[in-house]
């Protein structure tokens, strides 16, 4: 198990700042700021919604304060991989809503995307501004040693967290200058400058005024709400519900006290299906009628592009590379983690005869649900996915248990060590940006692999030193 | 410039909300005086029912079988009751939240921290502890409005809150003026006994203007004199002139934002030359209940050609 601060011989270099301070630190005083961050977290709300469970409605989401830390090279080869990975999955989007050729070519498998429910027919020849699809490319990562990183999943619609990037290190400067004076990091608040850059990039028409810029919400119920309002606010665009939209002679407006003002560009963070109930589901509130024929004539642009979804479920997933090779020419910078497909025969066949060392997924799932962690389950447990698995093998995938870095941790019982993650956030607009970090999660429970917050997960501030 | 509608109503009425809840805590504040010296005849039961017929809340209350703690509670914590304190704070809060990214970071977190520390608001703090928890009630707003003042952009948003805040002043105070209670007192000559005099002077702690009363008219408690304070003096703070004073400005700024005039424009320069124009003798002459009447009515129709003016 590959621990990213202590090394054989003390601490690895990246870390030597961090284990500097938490030895000077002393426990008490770390578990005094602890309270102290919480404190600060509630009162700026900075919480996630979970309406309709019991408890707390508002809840946070718990922050550790030992920073993760890259140094600078790990960095650069990270970046490149990141964006390369963005670039061709931005490929691919053109490409199966277009003439499919790597489809043609027998690269990746038509029924993975033509039957995938993701799929778009609608999207079909449409060409969106810059061909670009996914603006918001959410990679998660993972690293199992020192030069060893492996992508787990992409996220291409509308990945959340960035928020809690730019929080964590807000409140870790607020709570301890003095570590960052000692310390050369990066600066993550420039994100949501270049975020509202990449959306003014997208904007169907160019005049003398700046576009008009929207974040499309479901409203103050959704789990990610905070995080809506957040990005209007840092980047000055107004946040809406649908009730504030219309469409009307052509275009899309929203209702200000002026009157009708013209929208050019929709940050939306609504799925797909909700987006207009003239086109998808009838019965969506959260979207707008007729916005899909806005969008398809080219007077409004929908970021990230409907149907941009169709690149990044987890049977996708496994012909990223492929996609790196085939459009850009290039060799992949960072590698996938092997997955058996259960909808190919022998792959299936191994996944069923090593239930107990794999972790099985479901092709659609996400936030850490229906998934089985083979070597920790229950024959009983195995036995019933095994059942799943052989009524509807193309819904799932399997993976090896991987052995994910730690990070110390503080815990009920002092400092630990706790496996993490890593989500970057890559923009795409004319030019492709990435912030220096990303959100760093991490597994409170002792052992656990499980990050998502959903599931006891926390997060952690992510630093990416600069020399 | 321009602002979301939906933004300008959920900032109108957040500071509405607000501005209610402090209002309470003034009435609150009154009633517990009031009821520590009832008038003859009468109980402090009694006494805290007109309290709650003057805050509004008559309907929520069933004033046979209500006792003293249940109107207070109903009054400060009780969420059943939609202008209760907690009520009127919890409120505020949802529409500051839903339009967040139009409050600076010191006053959005003024007014959050103000709700997550209702809970502290219990049962046996309410009634043991009352005139600290109004005292704390009245601070979280004036941390609120502090913060407010000291951090918002001064355009067409802030202009929407401020009428809110305004609308709803004028409002409380042309009620409390109309409360049964008062009008049916001796009007016009000075305050005779003492418990007469004692309500009287709780109108001025209701309002805070105690002291402004003394160093305006330097002199005897009068009826005419209180109401005329609360009515027509436009240096009074909480006073309906001094309300229409500052909404005129309010509307004429966002006139010169927006190159618009509005009905809204037009009903409150006219409502602030009436109150110009009238004299306290008039009001009286006229009868103080008939006034008031008119008055709430026109301060409801100025709400809602606000609204209709800006599109929420």
């Amino acid at each position: 198990m590959f621990d990213e601060m202590n090394g054989d011989d003390g601490a690895r270099p990246p870390y030597c700042g961090v284990a500097h301070w938490l030895d000077t630190l002393g426990l008490a005083t770390l578990d005094g700021k602890r309270r102290e961050a919480e404190t600060l977290f509630r009162r700026s709300g900075i919480t996630f919604a979970v309406y309709g469970e019991g408890g707390d409605p508002e809840r946070l989401i718990p922050f550790d304060l030992i920073p993760r830390v890259f140094g600078r090279d790990e960095w650069q080869r990270l970046a490149a991989g990141i964006v390369q990975r963005a670039r061709a999955l931005n490929a691919f989007l053109w490409d199966v809503y277009h003439r499919g050729e790597i489809l043609r070519a027998g690269v990746v498998p038509e029924a993975l995307v033509y039957r995938n429910r993701a799929f778009l027919p609608e999207m079909v020849g449409f060409d969106p501004p810059g061909r670009i699809y996914a603006h918001i490319v959410g990679i998660d990562l993972v690293r199992t040693g020192p030069g060893e990183f492996r992508v787990l999943e992409d996220n291409c619609r509308t990945p959340s967290g960035v928020s809690y990037m730019l929080e964590n290190r807000e409140i870790m400067m607020r709570m301890f200058p003095e570590l960052f004076a000692g310390n050369r990091v990066e600066p993550v608040d420039g994100y949501a400058d270049q975020l509202r850059a990449t959306l003014e990039d997208m904007a169907p028409r160019h005049g003398p005024r700046a576009p008009v810029c929207v974040v499309l919400t479901p409203g103050p119920f959704n789990a990610a709400y905070y995080e809506h309002s957040y990005l209007a606010d840092q980047m000055g665009a107004e946040l809406v519900e649908a009730r504030d939209l219309f469409v009307d002679d052509g275009a899309l407006w929203m209702k200000t006290t002026r009157g009708p003002t013209r929208v050019d560009v929709v940050y939306r963070r609504i799925d797909d299906e909700f987006l207009d109930p003239l086109v998808f589901r009838p019965d969506s509130y959260l979207g707008v009628a007729g916005l899909m024929d806005v969008y398809r004539a080219g007077r409004v642009t929908l970021v990230s592009a409907p149907g941009a979804g169709v690149a990044d479920d987890k049977a996708v997933y496994c012909y990223v590379p492929e996609m790196i090779r085939f459009y850009l020419g290039e060799a992949p910078v960072l590698e996938n983690v092997p997955t058996w497909q259960c909808a190919l025969p022998e792959h299936r066949d191994h996944v069923l005869t090593h239930l107990d060392e794999l972790v099985v997924k479901e092709v659609h799932g996400s936030g850490g649900y229906g998934m089985l962690i083979g070597p920790r389950a229950s024959a009983a447990e195995r036995a019933e996915f095994a059942r799943k698995i052989a009524h509807d093998p193309a819904a799932f995938i399997a993976q090896p248990t991987l052995s994910l870095s730690t990070v110390p941790t503080l815990t009920p019982r002092g400092i630990a060590s706790r496996h993490v993650d890593f989500r970057p956030f890559c923009l795409v607009g004319r030019q492709i940006r990435l912030t220096p970090g990303g959100l760093t999660r991490v597994a409170l429970r002792e052992g656990s692999l499980v990050v998502n917050s959903s599931q006891g997960g926390g997060v952690k501030d992510t630093w990416v030193l600069s020399e | 410039m321009s602002t979301l509608s939906r933004t300008a109503a959920d900032l109108f009425w957040m500071a509405r909300y607000l501005e209610r809840a402090e209002s309470m805590a003034r009435l609150v504040e009154m009633g517990a005086r009031v009821a520590m010296l009832p008038a003859r005849g009468v109980t402090a039961r009694d006494e805290w029912r007109s309290v709650a017929l003057a805050a509004g809340c008559d309907g929520y209350f069933d004033p046979e079988a209500s006792s003293v703690d249940a109107i207070i509670l109903g009054l400060v914590v009780d969420r059943e009751n939609p202008s209760s304190i907690a009520s009127c704070f919890e409120r505020a809060r949802a529409n500051a939240r839903s339009v967040r990214t139009a409050l600076s970071v010191q006053a959005w977190e003024s007014l959050n921290e103000t709700w997550l520390r209702l809970d502290e608001l219990t049962v046996s703090r309410v009634l043991h502890e009352l005139p600290q928890v109004v005292d704390w009630v009245k601070g979280r707003c004036a941390q609120f409005r502090g913060a407010a003042d000291a951090t918002l952009l001064r355009d067409d948003r802030f202009e929407f809150a401020r009428l809110g805040l305004l609308i709803e002043r004028a409002d409380t105070t042309l009620r409390l003026l109309d409360v049964k209670h008062f009008v049916l007192l001796p009007e016009t000559q000075v305050v005779g006994g003492d418990p007469d005099r004692h309500r009287w002077t709780s109108i001025l702690v209701a309002t805070s203007a105690l002291r402004a009363y003394h160093w305006v008219y330097r002199g005897d408690y009068s009826p005419e004199r209180i109401v005329d304070l609360l009515l027509l003096n436009g240096s009074c703070p909480r006073s309906y002139a001094f309300c229409y004073g500052e909404i005129v400005q309010a509307l004429e700024h966002l006139a010169r934002l927006y190159g618009a005039r509005h009905a809204c424009h037009t009903s409150a320069a006219a409502t602030l030359a009436a109150i110009g124009d009238t004299a306290i003798g008039d009001v009286f002459h006229t009868g103080l209940h008939g006034f008031l009447t008119e008055a709430i009515g026109g301060n409801n129709r100025l709400s809602r050609e606000i609204a209709t003016a800006y599109h929420f």
